[in-house]
């Protein structure tokens, strides 16, 4: 067939083609309005019964339908954070050292090996976390911060293996691939020139990585940085496994807790009742809106950041 | 070239429809504690008879909203429906297989059966009101087992389940206290623990935890050579999970007075019955508008209580009584008509 540049009513392929592709960025949206509203549509039973109060009590009780979200608001807030207070620095630390320290022959094969990683899917890593890290936490890592750091609240309750703390780690262990491979990437795009002015004029290593490389990058680290954390708030799997599903409030990281997306995962099927079902909905619609304020606030912490580097 | 493929796909179409004519196929969904025993039900039915025999282990509650919204031809729930329920749905149900729950314990020293436990104390445990192996209402069950003073670390169910809702009722019938705190149901509010999903995600934390019990199916304790636990039964004996000791509680129960089939085995009269035995419900509706499938479900239930026990012995079930079989293919003929008042099971 021959390439015509305009077709019969008069469509040019730029338009043809521009017309295509808003339609597939207009699909986000209304997907994305789509969900929500039916999300918002269906926990109507929920939210009339319960109203604001279904997010800060702590009741999860489907024998006398007592709904309330805040166990799995925190344990979810709270493995997300022990996640990426762990995965940060040890990523960024495993995408400079590819970058920047790494001999030429290292680079290819552990870049490869951290890409296949990132492809695991994340029952392995669930299943994994139960039979080799819990051992090792309940046996000797959990019990030492028992012993040592018991005075705190947050290492307060009997080493079982299970918890959040372990949750967290498991988590972060799957996040780490993402976000090393991604910034490694990031750090490689520095332009030579810039790199190579700097350690004209004296720079350190670390000096280049502080002060040309990161705010160089700082864009795509933010970036890589944010599907790792959507990653953790809405994982599944790797969560159910280890953060041992109780539905009790505690200090301690050591304690067992829940997520809202192992109580979905874990009690979906067997939800009968209207108000049970709709609760479970809300708790979506919840994990929704934390995942949506959680991003929005990195991408504004992102932007007053780029105003004070003159970016 | 094309011709060729053409003729092939015309082939494989025709092939494929001749073969759909000659059988019917079956849709059920529901409970995942039978599903095994279903699963190698259904292959030895399609190789006698040809009928597909497809059945989703998507969870009793599951089962019971996929029959209710009328997509599959009969549902599955390992808790029976109360009568007023399955009236209100123009349901009706029948058992079809029993198993047992069992409690199991990850001690030092302590093997199977070698722990004693009575039902106060076992949701007591449950409670968080008795917390140390040593206490003192175990130890006077367990005269001469040497029990360590370590902490017991309970492991429930964490998903919604069968399995649950049959401890649990268990639970509410021998404990004050557990019904009127607790209660009955497939998810509780578990006073504490961890939670394990399904059978294997409990199994897997009680081996993991020292000082750890938790409830899992029969099957499971056994596969896993888990340390089950005995029961002091209704009648004052410590009894062992054994299949032999499934079927005396399921002996003793006076299923033809319980009106819709809603029989519970738990805490049954006997002297070798096992306290937490429970069968496993199939859900049909009683007007039927396609009257040929109804009739294949039955033929295929019918088939495999009278040639199915011992596949379901293999797989560690416990088949249903021959009386209650012949009181359930009664019902069958009384209660499942075709739209215009027919009988099916004849």
């Amino acid at each position: 067939m021959p390439a015509a540049s305009t077709s019969k009513s008069g469509f040019s392929a730029d338009q043809l083609f521009r017309l295509l592709t808003s339609a597939f960025a207009a699909f986000i949206a209304v997907l994305f309005i789509v969900m929500l509203a039916v999300l918002w549509h269906q926990s109507q039973p929920s939210i009339d019964k319960f109203g604001f109060s279904f997010l800060i009590s702590s009741d999860w009780n489907p024998v006398t339908d007592q709904y309330g979200a805040l166990i799995a608001i925190i344990g979810t807030l709270l493995t997300t954070f022990v996640a990426m207070f762990i995965a940060l620095p040890v990523s960024l630390g495993i995408a400079l050292f590819l970058a920047e320290i790494a001999p030429y022959w290292m680079r290819g094969p552990v870049g490869t090996a951290i890409e296949l990683l990132a492809a695991i899917p994340s029952i392995v890593y669930g299943m994994w976390g139960l039979f080799v890290i819990v051992p090792i936490m309940a046996s000797s890592v959990e019990p030492w911060l028992y012993h040592h750091l018991g005075f705190l609240p947050l290492f307060s309750t009997p080493p079982i293996g299970i918890g959040i703390l372990t949750a967290g780690l498991v988590l972060a262990l799957m996040i780490i691939p993402f976000i090393a491979s991604i910034t490694r990437d990031v750090f490689l795009m520095c332009p030579q020139n810039l790199k190579e002015s700097a350690y004209g004029l004296g720079a350190t290593n670390w000096e280049v990585v502080k002060d040309v490389m990161i705010p160089y990058g700082i864009k795509g680290i933010a970036g890589a940085v944010f599907l790792g954390l959507g990653r953790a708030l809405g994982e599944t799997m790797a969560v159910t496994f280890v953060i041992g599903n109780a539905y009790h409030l505690s200090w301690s990281l050591l304690a067992p807790g829940n997520s809202i997306a192992s109580t979905l995962a874990n009690e979906f099927t067997e939800a009968d009742g209207e108000l049970y079902t709709s609760s479970l909905i809300e708790l979506g619609l919840v994990l929704f809106l934390i995942t949506f304020i959680v991003l929005s606030l990195a991408e504004i912490w992102l932007h007053s950041g780029n105003k004070k580097r003159g970016i | 070239m094309k011709k060729m493929i053409f003729a092939a796909l015309a082939a494989l179409t025709l092939g494929f429809s001749a073969q759909a004519n000659a059988a019917a196929t079956i849709n059920g969904a529901g409970a995942t504690f039978p599903y095994p025993v279903y699963g190698k039900w259904a292959h030895a039915y399609n190789k006698e008879t040809g009928v597909r025999f497809n059945y989703q282990a998507i969870g009793s509650g599951g089962g019971i909203k996929q029959i209710k919204a009328k997509t599959v031809d009969f549902g599955a729930s390992d808790a029976p429906l109360k009568p007023e329920a399955l009236d209100k749905a123009g349901l009706m149900q029948y058992p079809m297989i029993m198993g047992g729950v069992v409690p199991v314990v990850n001690i030092a020293g302590i093997g199977a059966g070698q722990l004693t436990l009575s039902g106060d104390v076992l949701a007591d445990i449950y409670l968080n009101k008795i917390t140390k192996w040593n206490d003192a209402r175990i130890t006077k069950l367990n005269p001469g087992v040497n029990l360590p003073a370590d902490a017991i670390a309970v492991v429930h169910r964490a998903d919604g389940s069968g399995t649950t809702w049959i401890f649990t009722n268990y639970l509410t019938k021998v404990s004050t206290g557990w019904a009127k705190n607790i209660g009955n149901s497939k998810a509780v509010a578990w006073p504490t623990g961890l939670g394990g999903k399904g059978n294997q995600g409990v199994a897997a934390f009680v081996s993991k935890v020292p000082g750890s019990i938790g409830y899992v199916e029969y099957a499971y304790a056994l596969q896993n050579h888990m340390a089950s636990v005995k029961l002091l039964n209704q009648a004052g004996n410590a009894v062992s999970p054994t299949a032999a000791n499934f079927q005396a509680a399921a002996a003793g129960a006076d299923w033809a007075h319980a009106k819709g089939y809603y029989m519970v085995l738990t805490n049954q009269p006997g002297a070798n019955s096992w306290p937490i035995t429970g069968a496993s419900f199939i859900l049909m509706y009683k007007s039927q508008k396609n009257p040929a499938t109804a009739k294949e479900v039955l033929k295929f239930f019918d088939w495999s209580y009278k040639h199915g026990a011992d596949m379901a012995k293999k797989l560690d079930y416990v088949p249903m009584p021959e009386k209650v079989i012949k009181m359930v293919e009664k019902t069958w003929s009384a209660d499942i008509r075709s739209a215009n008042g027919d009988k099916i099971w004849k």
